[in-house]
């Protein structure tokens, strides 16, 4: 961030929630670059940015894509570079159909089960077919197992690579014409009714951003949950996409798009998945019927006959397997595949917590985490956690989702009695990260080993200790069982060396991660890099993306010199993955011809006379590949990759401007609005996204949108967010007495304008409506919140940090915003949307109680909320058009239903 | 104490010490002139990351009697350069803090309090309940005979606060045993 000339944040407020990090964009600044922040409060980053333009909450597809819609129609793209390294060129099928030609949709979508059918999305085939996308998966499996996440180290499969190019881009069918057709309704005078930005603050922002791109200058975007948390929210970030792949901004310094990730070790456990869709390393968990063998499994993952690195996914897969099953996984046992339980439908967090309510699940372990205050939803979840027969809550404190059954809120509305209760609470003391050793993997993908300081107080340990424990007795209570199901258990490899006191080394548990030659004469010496990984059982690797931090068995995690050494990638500082890149995709920070775009931006470049690729970095790219190598694409692999692909995880070698496979909800981005919202849908008569995951339950009831009878009774915009004092549900904050003090007591944000409207005033309290629950909260009154003309009328947005909750155990206690939220998920992600719904705000404390129930209640009979509420998957039948018209298929050959 | 002298009126300290407004060494308290910092008095210093948000400030842990007496930003860090945020900095008190819970405590259903448990009843139980319930919830096939293996009685919620190590064990003797249901923060 600190090489970029214009740094665009959004979606987020670094300078709290990110307040070291921050520093790179001051250091940015410094230099001279222009710092924009774009947000619906104005914050302390904004105070420090040359300009905030305030947006509402949930618009800023609209806002991303007017900026397109400019960067095309004034013919500002870095052409070179969007011709070469991006699918601009490639053509699509015939049966392609955008918004543009069915009001709002996209071809494919069945509106019935809510699932797009991407097969019309494809590129166009050589011989005049239209390209498969690999296994044909339909919408619905996809979403089912938030398929979206698989791509967080690579693109999605696709056949092959052979594909029709027009290098001029002229041809109607070029992702180029295509995406220029779509998005020209996004228009400044579309921004500036939908986002409330006035055309001035549209027109700064598009000169700052393409005036600081090009050969010699990088903009780069960072966002945080402010794009993630809605049910569009990949797509807002695909928008952005688009935008840095037209302007040259990816693979190069100060160029890109950050994920501002906000715990200390979220990015690792999405590598190494405690996720249900993925097993480590973005391979996929089988899914019953799309994997039902090995070879299901391998040729849906990736085909081999596509380019770049995912081409050798079956490396990956078996050599997962063997570090996992050790000798019982044998080439005669598909090595040990079957040993995988199967998915079959969406497990996600939500659906989990439904099902605790419809009384499937039994179990519960709580591991770091406080779904009863973080959560969306809040009530849904307690009550989902009282149905449980035994709960296992592993934290510092005793947490609210531990203690819930004697002080949460629906003991005290009385909709839950102590007594009545039967659901068994272990809760076991956890240590703290300076008493274990381990490695996180923060923001930028940067590995870092922590050393143990001190050994943990009481009965506190680790979840290494802790989870080896369990395992290891477990196992022994099976020893002896003949049932074949207790095989993948009894199999699994779980000898991990012990220390003086029997706790497992962690060091050895990196080591399996990195992964081992298992045969052969380098037998038992650590991998060097996932290259070396061979399908046939003479390798084990635990998460092929780590392969190389425990190189030669030496620890790079816990490389610490100081500042990193002295290259602008400081390198020896951690490890990044893969392969210690700092930069992904950094062939592209080249020209086609191999030479630096700039003096001013050189970074990784070909060296003729070496006939290599050298530079600050790790070159991203096959290192002895020249700029003019032309490979028979046919060839598969990294073999395929010309000299000119740097986007060497995509099944094309190219950046995406168009997703012809991996997305559900659409190919490219279009502006629906938020599941509830007052504001109507001014670019499609498609109100809400129509491939939305919906709950339409009595515990999740909706406000009604638009100008649909009864919206008015939740007429205000809220958003939730972090401050700087405390960490999300407070676990590891609201128990610290500083930052107690520092942050005190739940409160909201709310304008001037609303503030009179409401009769509220800064130091008093409101109580805040949903649908779902009423809490309250001090007043802070601010023109930091301002009002904003949509369409025409005025939008009052609210602000609430969300990191209280109710208990008796934490220093400070108050009600948890997420108790507002419904659920209502993103299809590619099953994220929820909390960003952004609708509210009332009125003056005073929040009744207690029963009392509490009918305040809820009344709201809800007053707006007429029922389950049919925002849960209609097409607004206006009338106006759009379903393509192909799934009407007489009802044998479900093509459409399936949704699990 | 050392004896008094005439030297060590104020006034005279003041331009004796060079400090003539009386803001620096004039006027510090003998308590504050013998005191050292923890830093300097620690045992050791141990090279760690702050547990809170994913920027990944680097720290350094000081250690003195087997106790974290301080915890400070790491300058070497190339991400942080020795910057801790107000959470960053308060690591010391998650570490140190009289609220934390140290022992293992037990709810029996339908009981209003918790009781005390050690270590081996309490994973004994967790143990022995996962083996029921996996028992009791467990699915071969699904209904057009695809093999599913897995139970669905058993969920997880947790990680993004863990180490990668642990994640991964976790999500190994999980995945082995059947449980799908494993989730965590990067889904919310
Ligand atoms: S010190 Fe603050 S900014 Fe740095 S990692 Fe910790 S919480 Fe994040």
């Amino acid at each position: 961030m600190a090489n970029a000339d214009c740094i665009i944040l959004m979606g987020g407020n670094m300078a709290e929630a990110h307040p070291v990090g921050f520093q790179w964009v001051t250091e940015a600044k410094a230099r001279g670059a222009r710092v924009i922040h774009i947000d619906p409060r104005f914050t302390r980053t904004s105070a420090v940015a040359d300009r905030h333009i305030a947006i509402r909450a949930g618009s800023d597809v609209v806002l991303l894509g007017g900026l397109v819609n400019h960067v095309l129609t004034h013919d500002l793209y870095f052409r070179e570079y969007v011709v070469a390294y991006t699918n601009a060129a490639t053509l699509l099928g015939e049966d392609f159909r955008d918004t543009e030609d069915l009001g709002g949709l996209f071809s494919g979508f069945d509106p019935r089960t809510g699932d797009y059918d991407p097969s019309t999305w494809a590129y166009a085939h050589p011989d005049g077919r239209v390209e498969s996308t690999g296994g044909e998966e339909h919408g619905a499996s996809a979403s089912a197992r938030a398929a979206g996440d698989q791509h967080g180290s690579g693109g999605p499969a696709l056949e092959h690579s052979t594909v029709l190019r027009d290098d001029t881009l002229q041809n109607p069918r070029t992702v180029f014409q295509v995406l220029r057709r779509h998005f020209s309704r996004y228009t400044p005078e579309m921004v500036r009714d939908m986002c409330g930005i006035t055309l001035e603050e549209f027109e700064y922002l598009a000169r700052s951003v393409t005036e600081n791109s090009g050969r010699e200058r990088t903009t780069c975007f960072g966002y945080a949950t402010g794009w993630t948390q809605h049910t569009l929210g990949v797509q807002f970030i695909r928008t952005a996409a688009i935008l840095q792949l037209l302007l040259g901004n990816v693979g190069r310094p100060g160029g890109g798009i950050m994920a501002l990730r906000g715990h200390a070790s979220i990015q690792g456990s999405t590598d190494i998945p405690t996720l249900f869709n993925l097993l480590p390393g973005y391979l996929p968990m089988p899914s019953a019927g799309l994997h039902d063998t090995l070879a299901d499994y391998l040729e849906e993952v990736a085909s081999p006959t596509q380019k770049g690195f995912w081409a050798y996914a079956d490396t990956y897969t078996i050599s997962l397997l063997k570090a996992w099953f050790g000798d019982a996984a044998t080439a005669d046992n598909d090595w040990a595949y079957d040993y995988l339980p199967r998915l079959n439908g969406p497990h996600g967090t939500y659906q989990t917590a439904m099902d605790m309510l419809a009384d499937k699940v039994e179990g519960y372990f709580v591991l770091g985490q406080n779904p009863a205050v973080g959560s969306a939803n809040g009530r849904q979840q307690r009550m989902a956690m009282s149905h449980l027969k035994w709960l296992v809550v592993r934290d510092l404190n005793l947490i609210e989702s531990a203690t819930w059954w004697k002080d949460g809120p629906e003991i005290a509305s009385g909709e839950l009695r102590t007594e009545d209760i039967g659901t068994e609470v272990f809760f076991l003391p956890a240590a703290t990260h300076v008493e274990k050793a381990g490695s996180f993997t923060q923001t930028q993908r940067l590995l870092q080993w922590r050393h143990q300081a001190v050994e943990p107080p009481g009965q506190a340990e680790s979840e290494l200790d802790f989870f080896h424990e369990l395992g290891r007795r477990i196992r022994e209570r099976l020893a002896g069982s003949t049932d074949e199901r207790d095989r993948p258990l009894l199999d699994l490899t779980w000898d991990y060396p012990l220390d003086e006191h029997g706790k497992p080394d962690p060091e050895a548990v990196l080591s399996e991660i990195n992964g081992y030659h298992v045969t052969g004469p380098d037998a038992g010496r650590n991998l060097s890099s996932y290259t070396e990984m061979k399908a046939d059982g003479s390798t084990a690797c635990g998460c092929w993306i780590y392969t190389g931090v425990y190189a030669e068995g030496h620890n790079l995690a816990a490389r610490r010199v100081p500042n990193g050494g002295a290259g602008i990638a400081q390198t020896e500082w951690g490890w990044a993955w893969p392969a210690d890149r700092r930069i992904l995709y950094n062939r592209a920070s080249a020209d086609p011809q191999g030479r630096p775009w700039s003096e001013r931006k050189k970074y990784v470049w070909w060296d003729e006379q070496a006939g290599r690729w050298t530079g600050s970095d790790v070159p991203d790219f096959p290192v002895d590949r020249a700029p003019d190598a032309r490979p028979d694409p046919d060839l598969g692999g990294a073999e395929a990759l010309a000299g000119d692909d740097p986007f060497i995880m995509q099944s094309d070698g190219k950046g995406w401007l168009f997703a012809p496979t991996g997305l559900v909800d659409g190919p490219l981005p279009a502006h629906y609005e938020p599941q509830e919202s007052p504001v109507r849908n001014a670019l499609y008569p498609q109100q809400q996204a129509p491939a939305r995951v919906l709950f339409p339950r009595e515990d999740n009831l909706g406000a009604p949108s638009a100008d649909e009878p009864g919206a008015d009774v939740y007429p205000y915009v809220f958003t939730t967010y972090r401050l700087t004092e405390h960490h999300t549900a407070g676990g590891m904050s609201r128990w610290s007495p500083v930052l107690a003090e520092l942050q005190p007591e739940m409160f909201c944000e709310v304008s001037p304008q609303l503030a009179a409207e409401r009769g509220l005033e800064t130091g008093g309290w409101a109580t805040i409506v949903s649908p779902r629950s009423a809490i309250e909260a001090r007043v802070l009154v601010t023109d930091r919140m301002r009002p904003l003309r949509i369409n025409g009328r005025e939008v009052h947005q609210v602000g609430l940090p969300y990191h209280w909750g109710v208990g008796t155990d934490a220093v400070v206690s108050g009600d948890a915003a997420n108790d507002l939220l419904g659920v209502a998920l993103d299809p590619n992600t099953q994220i929820q949307e909390s960003k952004v719904a609708s509210c009332d705000v009125v003056a005073g404390r929040r009744p207690h109680g029963e009392a509490l129930l009918r305040l809820v209640r009344d709201y809800q009979l007053r707006a007429g909320a029922t389950v049919g509420t925002d849960s209609a998957r097409i607004t206006d039948p009338a106006r759009e058009t379903v393509e192909p018209d799934p009407g007489d298929d009802e044998q479900g050959s093509v459409w399936h239903t949704r699990w | 104490m050392a004896a008094w002298s005439p030297l060590e009126w104020p006034v005279l300290r003041q331009f004796r010490s060079g400090d003539v407004f009386g803001r620096g060494p004039a006027v510090t308290s003998p308590t504050t002139r013998h005191i050292a910092p923890r830093t300097a008095t620690a045992d050791r210093v141990v090279q760690s990351v702050c547990p809170f948000c994913a920027v990944g400030c680097g720290q350094k842990i000081y250690v003195k009697d087997e106790k974290v007496v301080q915890i400070e930003g790491d300058p070497d860090s190339p991400i942080s350069r020795g910057r801790l945020c107000p959470k960053g900095a308060s690591s010391a008190q998650l570490v140190n803090n009289p609220l934390r819970q140290t022992a293992i405590r037990y709810r029996a259903p339908y009981a209003t309090d918790w009781q005390d448990l050690d270590r081996d009843t309490a994973i004994d139980m967790i143990a022995d309940r996962f083996l029921e319930t996996r028992r009791r919830t467990w699915q071969d096939r699904d209904e057009h005979g695809r093999p599913l293996r897995r139970t669905m009685g058993i969920a997880s919620l947790g990680g993004a606060t863990l180490d990668n190590e642990e994640n991964y064990l976790i999500k190994k003797l999980f995945t082995a045993a059947g449980a799908i249901q494993i989730e965590n923060q990067a889904r919310i």
